[in-house]
């Protein structure tokens, strides 16, 4: 049964402790939240622990072994996080998450006002546009929705089509001579969609805009290949790909990095200071300000390591699998709507989904009271549930380490939810 | 299974059949409070009494929510409606205490029971942090319509 297509489950579910303890009273663990925040293999522990029992020290600063090895560590686990999306080194910026990689963008977007005049493509303004679409997640429409409101520019954005697809058919006027910045989520946290980035970069490119990709949801999930999917920057979180809490990871074309003014200002982000002012760093250094985050950077190459050793072309096929299997399950019971695409097309492995007459809060009570861990809410997309017209839904999110048995569990635990309140 | 001790027959009762649900006319004030975390909403009418008491004459209320954050809102109207608003504010920080209180035996609290009421049975929602939020949506409404009502009243 936890042998799909190839991926051996059981021996991947041993990688991660966490995932034998038991909830609520001895319920087996039935983790369905890992497009919030995934679970760590023991591998990614161990790296993490190591260089702070034997490397650690403040990177990029003194001379002495220990900050030697520190540097050494950060930036091999710079190379191999590159090497994990098909870029270069010194293409990659480490942030706090992904939140704080788009929110480097958009600032240093506002600060090209006053920057010199190679900074000058990131300048919006009055009659400028920024486009987004109604599916993003709050962390790339909130910093797009201040910049507009700092620089004069406005915020248009694509719609949704009922069966949970991008409605394309205005694009052409939604995305026009005045947009300076395209921003798009590459799969959508709530309704699973995997967004078509060529048709978008195009267009993008046939105005001269500059094209963000929210990759939080993809680059866990399937390959990925920077210069394949053509944006400018590239945004994810390293929490969820089993890599540590607090680092996110910003990829941009070296072009654009290298005339980008700076967000965050202050230590290792400088060349030459002076009390009258300062000049700065090249990137990467330029948009790292302060000691970075050595060890969870390290830890974060682990988790790549470990993603390759499996194959991310069988994370995404096992995934695929079990997605069908939700939907297939789910779509069975009555009273229960699946928010999103019900076939597997073009499609990652986010389910959300209300079951009539019971609120998505009762809902995951019921499934929380069986050990199943699923996400309630609106996922920080409210515009995006606002548009379903429902207040919130129930969300199961597959990894790596589920298996059809787990997926038999969330559809038996919205069962006996029904069950419990009489819905069905 | 916790479940039944979480979902009271009470909690399910004042789910499926809400009292003072449905905004009504008569009101001094009316206010609208949301739950960022989950989108619950509730919008609250309140109208006291001109006198010193200000008794809680009118109370109304519409929301859209889970079953803890509507049936407890339902239950706060019943509590309040026709109680002086000294006396009405005291139930409800009673409840606030309740919800603090980590799913604690009422006995070894220093919780008035009587002065609860119905509410008493959402002393389960305590032992989960989630949803203290969501049984609070339509209290902590209350709170801000009633010290509303009385500066408008205090100004006329
Ligand atoms: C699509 C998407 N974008 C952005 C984010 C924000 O990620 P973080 O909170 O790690 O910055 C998330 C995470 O919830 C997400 O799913």
């Amino acid at each position: 049964m936890s042998t799909l297509l190839g991926l051996d489950v059981t021996r991947i579910k041993a990688d991660f402790p966490i995932l034998s303890r038991t909830v609520r009273d001895g319920r087996r663990l039935v983790y369905l939240d890992s497009g919030a925040t995934s679970q760590k293999p023991v591998q990614v522990l161990d790296a993490e622990r190591a260089f702070y029992t034997q490397h650690n020290a403040a990177v990029h600063r003194g001379a002495h072994q220990l900050a030697e090895e520190a540097t050494d560590a950060y930036e091999s686990a710079r190379a191999t996080i590159a090497a994990f999306i098909g870029a270069q080194p010194d293409e990659i910026v480490f942030t706090k998450n992904a939140t704080e990689g788009i929110n480097l963008v958009a600032y240093a977007m506002s600060n090209a006002t006053t920057a010199g005049p190679e900074s000058a493509r990131f300048v919006v303004g009055p009659g400028d546009s920024i486009v987004v679409t109604e599916m993003e997640h709050h962390a790339n429409l909130v910093p797009w929705q201040m910049l507009a409101q700092r620089t004069g520019a406005t915020l248009r954005w694509l719609g949704l089509t009922d069966d949970g697809r991008l409605d394309l058919s205005n694009l052409d006027e939604v995305v026009d001579a005045t947009t300076k910045m395209v921003a798009f989520v590459h799969q959508s946290n709530v309704l699973g969609t995997i967004n078509p980035v060529e048709t978008l970069v195009r267009r993008a490119r046939e105005v001269g805009a500059l094209v963000l990709v929210d990759a939080c949801q993809s680059v866990p999930h399937q390959s990925t290949d920077v210069h394949a999917i053509g944006a400018d920057f590239l945004v994810f979180s390293g929490h969820k790909m089993l890599g540590p809490l607090g680092i996110g990871v910003l990829w941009g074309r070296p072009e654009l990095l290298a005339a980008m003014p700076p967000f965050l200002t202050g230590g290792s982000m400088i060349e030459v200071v002076h009390m009258e002012g300062s000049t700065f760093a090249a990137p990467p250094q330029r948009f790292e300000a302060g000691v970075p985050m050595a060890a969870q950077a390290v830890g974060l190459a682990a988790a790549c390591d470990y993603l390759t050793s499996i194959g991310m072309d069988a994370v995404a096929a096992h995934e695929h699998e079990l997605t069908g299997r939700a939907i297939e399950g789910l779509s069975a019971l009555p009273g229960v709507r699946i928010i999103g695409p019900v076939t597997t097309e073009a499609r990652g492995g986010a389910v959300s989904f209300v079951v009539d007459g019971i609120h998505p809060h009762d809902v995951g009570q019921v499934l929380d009271d069986r050990g199943v861990e699923v996400r309630v809410g609106h996922h920080c997309a409210w515009p995006l549930t606002r548009r379903y017209g429902v207040p919130a839904t129930t969300r199961a999110t597959f990894y790596l380490y589920n298996d059809a048995a787990d997926v038999d569990a969330l559809v038996d635990a919205v069962k006996a939810a029904q069950a419990f309140f009489g819905s069905a | 299974m916790q479940l039944e001790s979480m979902y009271q027959e009470i909690i399910l009762d004042h789910y499926r059949r809400p009292h003072h649900k449905g905004l009504q006319e008569l009101y001094d004030v009316e206010v609208h409070h949301v739950n960022p975390t989950c989108g619950d909403e509730v919008t609250v009418r309140v109208r006291i009494t001109a006198d010193g008491a200000h008794v809680v004459d009118e109370i109304s209320y519409d929301g859209l929510g889970c079953s803890i954050s509507q049936a407890s809102t339902s239950v706060m109207t019943d509590l309040v409606s026709g109680k002086p608003l000294e006396e009405a504010l005291a139930v409800q920080q009673e409840f606030l205490t309740l919800m603090q209180s980590k799913g604690a035996d009422i006995a070894d609290t220093d919780i008035d029971e009587d002065l609860l009421e119905d509410a008493v049975a959402f002393v389960g929602v305590s032992r989960y942090p989630a949803r203290i939020k969501c049984a609070l949506l339509g209290w902590m409404a209350f709170k801000d319509a009633a010290a509303q009502a009385v500066a408008a009243k205090e100004q006329t």
